[in-house]
């Protein structure tokens, strides 16, 4: 039961992490802006070198703001500990750079963001480790892809762009059984809505910059280990079962028999390829997680209006969300994401690519760009924008038509978004006549 | 390092991150129910590059060691006494947290001169356990790992955090025990160790077979070993009690501190 030994997800999201600071009182959490950090000896400082202490040295792999807000991401998520990262793409890459390298593979649904799809089929086939990319629903798929050399399946919590649900236990189930770890993108569903760990998930990271942020002000990422994955078991993973060369010898999985992946990123991963945080991003970050729980419940309040009204309008040949009964991930949804589905969602609008274009230019309240997660409300056409280089036939391909539309639902009136909507819907119709 | 212990099979040590090396004065750590080595490894790192040997165990049917469970802390006792004997140690520190630190209590009173120091953290005697919380972990021991784990930590943020910044200790704490459970599919392991812990009465008879010096390292806001439970035990010991500011996982919360008690207990 929650309580001060047991707290809730409310309290965690404003506590977790974090005391009143010792040396000034300050409620608040400081920002710590300081690259390093005073040694008491010489002692004191090989001591933290060989890890023999906890402590920062320097603030590339650790530094006491982005602590907390590594704490609380982790004790949100139900996670051992964190890493905060300068990007979730960086949060991406340093999962998979902990545990792959040149000779590896990877099975990844093929539902995934865009940049999280260009590095896995562009950028890391160029270092030697291989992608596979999967239908997220389709199981056989997955295990047929599984090869020796896999060391991890990937997916997102709610895939792109059609919001497939990733089936996480079935999917971990298959990962643990080849010995394999699963690694979710948690970032639209965020541990209000879902927390993949409690389904099997090994691994999950978030791209902070949307709904933990949740204000579009900063850019960053955090990864979180469950602490659960079983790598000696496994046999699969020498960077993290054998000794160490880059750091003493170390092996990570007799150093800490639930952190080991979390010690080899930040003491391999942030150390080389030093990928942190700002801390002063990392307390933005935090204020955002502040009010977590308050936005997420709106987000959804208001995505529902959304959806309902949206779903109802003649112009509207389609609405993706899979709180609907149309949508192919409904009953998954409904076990897996009870309290909603997002609050990022597409629909078909009835029209031309122009009719499309029309839409936007008439919303008022709706900020056109290339973002989602925003307290704001927002839009973007793919096809005049990030799909604007594909003909209709290839928009096709990508499950995208002429007249798709992406919105990501604020924490605006919901009347006030509804209003917004209908004129620009007006607009479309009238760039049809 | 993997030890052959007579009687037992094989058992595991971490040794700090150096070679062991049986010459040097030796530091045993003895972990607390449903844990392992882990727990231990920044005093242990410590200790291992600061002039002693160090073996942090792994209890039989805990982690690495794949041996049986003992059923008593009388047990437990005397494999720490045949493991120092598999790794050539004649004499050893026994330092032990909750139910390591009876099991420590209890080797050193069976072999008072192998004992050159005992340390007792988040100790108690009795270390009775309610009759809800065994029937819980009896019957359910996820739920009970829950209750234990949100009762052992004094807040939630333990600064600079175990083993390092960004480490969650509620939810590598709940990972680990949840390990060492599903190590051991055949069995409860949990309630077993628990029920280990609440069985053991020999704790008075053995503190007066102890010789050598003894300290006591407590949390201050311990829930599960209250500071409170321990006067009888410390007094027969004739112990240095040093109380720190932390719950019951006081290695983890205020790794730092316990290691300036440690190194005083250790001379």
């Amino acid at each position: 039961m929650p309580g001060h030994s047991d707290p809730g997800f409310d309290t965690l999201a404003l506590h977790a992490g974090a005391v009143p600071d010792p040396a000034t009182g300050a409620r608040a959490v400081p920002i710590h802006l300081t690259t390093s950090f005073v040694f008491d000896s010489s002692e004191h400082a090989a001591s933290l070198f060989n890890m023999e202490r906890s402590g920062h040295v320097y603030s590339r792999i650790s530094n006491p703001t982005n602590a907390v807000l590594e704490e609380r991401v982790a004790a949100l998520e139900g996670g051992a500990g964190a890493i905060a990262t300068a990007s979730g793409q960086a949060a991406l890459h340093l999962a998979i750079s902990t545990i792959a390298g040149a000779g590896s593979h990877i099975v990844a649904s093929s539902a995934l963001y865009g940049g999280s799809h260009n590095l896995l089929h562009y950028t890391l086939a160029r270092f030697g480790i291989e992608t596979s990319f999967v239908k997220p629903g389709d199981i056989a798929g997955w295990r047929a892809a599984i090869r020796p050399n896999t060391k991890l399946l990937f997916g997102e919590t709610l895939g792109n762009p059609g919001l497939d649900v990733l089936d996480i236990p079935t999917v971990a189930a298959l990962a643990h059984e080849h010995g394999l770890p699963l690694l979710v993108d948690s970032t639209f569903t965020t541990p209000w809505l879902m927390k993949p760990f409690d389904h099997g998930a090994d691994l999950l990271f978030h791209s902070a910059t949307k709904f933990l942020s949740g204000h579009g002000t900063v850019i960053g990422g955090v990864l979180v280990d469950s602490g659960q994955f079983d790598w000696d078991k496994s046999g699969r993973f020498p960077e993290l079962t054998q000794p160490y060369a880059g750091f003493h010898g170390m092996v990570f999985s007799e150093e800490s028999t639930v952190g080991a992946f979390l010690l080899r990123a930040r003491r391999e991963g942030l150390r080389d390829f030093g990928a942190c945080m700002s801390p002063h991003t990392a307390w933005l970050i935090l204020q955002g997680i502040e009010t977590l729980p308050l936005r997420m419940a709106r987000h959804i309040e208001n995505t529902r209006k959304v959806v309902a009204f949206l779903a109802a309008q003649k112009m509207v040949a389609a609405v993706g969300y899979p709180e609907l009964e149309s949508h192919p991930s409904h009953a998954l949804a409904k076990t897996l994401l009870p309290r909603g589905c997002g609050s990022v969602f597409s629909f078909d609008l009835r029209g031309s690519r122009a009719q499309g274009i029309a839409f936007i230019e008439a919303l008022k309240i709706f900020s056109h760009l290339a973002n989602v997660g925003d307290c704001r409300s927002l839009v973007i056409h793919p096809a005049s924008t990030t799909h604007f280089r594909m003909d209709d036939a290839a928009l096709a391909q990508a499950g995208i038509t002429a007249g798709t539309i992406r919105l990501s639902i604020g924490l605006e009136d919901a009347d006030d978004l509804i209003d917004d909507l209908k004129r620009a819907l007006k607009a479309a119709e009238k760039a049809g006549a | 390092m993997e030890l052959n212990v007579k009687g037992h099979g094989p058992a595991y040590a971490y040794t700090g991150g150096k070679p062991f090396d049986a010459a040097l004065p030796c530091v045993v750590f003895i972990h607390g129910a449903l844990n392992d080595h882990s727990v231990w490894t920044l005093l242990a790192r410590w200790c291992a590059h600061h002039g002693h040997s160090v073996l942090a165990v792994d209890q039989p049917g805990h982690g690495r060691s794949a041996c049986a469970p003992l059923a008593s802390v009388e047990a437990l006792a005397d494999w720490v006494l045949a493991l120092l004997g598999a790794a050539g140690v004649a004499r050893a520190a026994l330092v032990g947290h909750s139910m390591g630190s009876l099991i420590a209590l209890e080797a050193a009173a069976r072999a008072p001169e192998r004992a050159t120091h005992l340390v007792m953290m988040g100790t108690a005697y009795p270390m009775k356990v309610s009759d809800a919380l065994l029937a819980t972990a009896r019957d359910a021991p996820m739920k009970a790992i829950a209750m234990v784990n949100a009762f052992a930590h004094a807040g939630m943020a333990a600064k600079p955090s175990f083993p390092g910044p960004g480490a969650w200790l509620h939810g590598a704490d709940r990972a680990l025990m949840r390990r060492m459970q599903a190590g051991q599919p055949e069995m409860n392991l949990f309630h077993h160790d628990f029920s280990v812990c609440d069985r053991y009465t020999h704790g008075i008879e053995a503190a007066a077979q102890v010789q050598c010096p003894v300290d006591l390292i407590l949390g201050a806001r311990d829930q599960m070993t209250r500071p409170q439970q321990t006067g009888e035990i410390a007094r027969a010991l004739k112990a240095r009690v040093t109380t720190v500011d932390t719950g019951h996982a006081l290695m983890a919360e205020a790794p730092d501190t316990v290691l300036v008690a440690l190194r005083r207990a250790l001379g």
